[in-house]
């Protein structure tokens, strides 16, 4: 079995997004989802020692973050009792904000669109993640951060040809997976 | 000029068009090339679905100074 290494420098590069659209779905937060991501990468710091290489790091990394975000929810769990107090009735025939009518409401149509959407992001950046190094750095350039053309071939010292040529393998590859997994 | 394109460079055309790079006569003659071609108005169906995916507003990135401030906290973890 080919056992896998850990590249802590790389983390950020290539996980980041990963992690953020898992997390973002879970705990609905910009500010908490950052912080719940670099909590794991300084544990996963911390314990790569213990990283066995029977996963990928991104399993690990994913093994990691979930119990973080379990840890998320016990603390606002335990900050329930508090919340209920400050909510109130204002006045007159304003509707109050109790947590009952805050809830969403069940006959929405888009609830169920937007829970697929948010996955998509998670099926994106996984298969990104089995690109080639140089095509998923590409692609994500181009496709996602917006770069031009001639930025993207400075920087990687290629002709717009070949950046072509990369984004057609690139976007086959991705069509492929996400087609399996997602379409 | 020529009208009909081979497939490679009709699939080229509509890489391009995908980040909006294709003129309007490479346009004009991809629509044509479609015509004909089937494998292609598939290839174009897939691309373009691939590309509303990713523009979809729900996948979310990070932006590019938190990663460069998260790098720079595992940097300075990693040399302790």
């Amino acid at each position: 079995m080919p056992t896998n290494e850990i590249h802590p420098e790389l983390w950020v590069d290539r996980y980041s997004d990963y992690l953020y659209n898992y997390t973002i779905v879970r705990v609905n937060d910009h500010e908490i989802a950052q912080d719940l991501i670099s909590e794991t990468f300084l544990a996963g710091l911390k314990s790569k020692d213990n990283f066995k290489g029977e996963s990928t790091e991104r399993t690990w990394l994913i093994s990691i973050l979930k119990r973080k975000i379990i840890d998320y929810y016990r603390k606002i769990n335990s900050n329930k009792g508090k919340a209920e107090v400050r909510v109130t009735y204002s006045d007159g025939d304003q509707e109050g904000d109790w947590l009952e009518e805050r809830i969403r409401d069940p006959f929405d149509k888009t609830a169920e669109d937007k829970l697929e959407n948010e996955e998509l992001g998670m099926a994106i950046f996984g298969c990104l993640d089995g690109l080639p190094e140089k095509q998923a750095r590409i692609f994500r350039m181009k496709t996602i951060d917006g770069f031009d053309t001639e930025a993207i071939c400075n920087e990687f010292d290629i002709t717009p040809s070949n950046l072509w040529v990369i984004i057609h393998r690139a976007r086959k590859a991705m069509a492929d997976c996400l087609e399996s997994n997602w379409f | 000029m020529k009208i009909k394109l081979e497939c490679h460079e009709a699939n080229h055309i509509c890489d391009k068009n995908q980040y909006k790079e294709a003129s309007f006569w490479e346009k004009v003659k991809l629509t044509f090339h479609l015509i004909y071609c089937r494998a292609c108005r598939e290839y174009t169906a897939r691309n373009n679905k691939l590309t509303k995916a990713v523009k979809n507003p729900e996948v979310k990135t990070f932006s590019s100074a938190d990663k460069n401030a998260l790098k720079e906290k595992l940097h300075q973890e990693l040399s302790k």
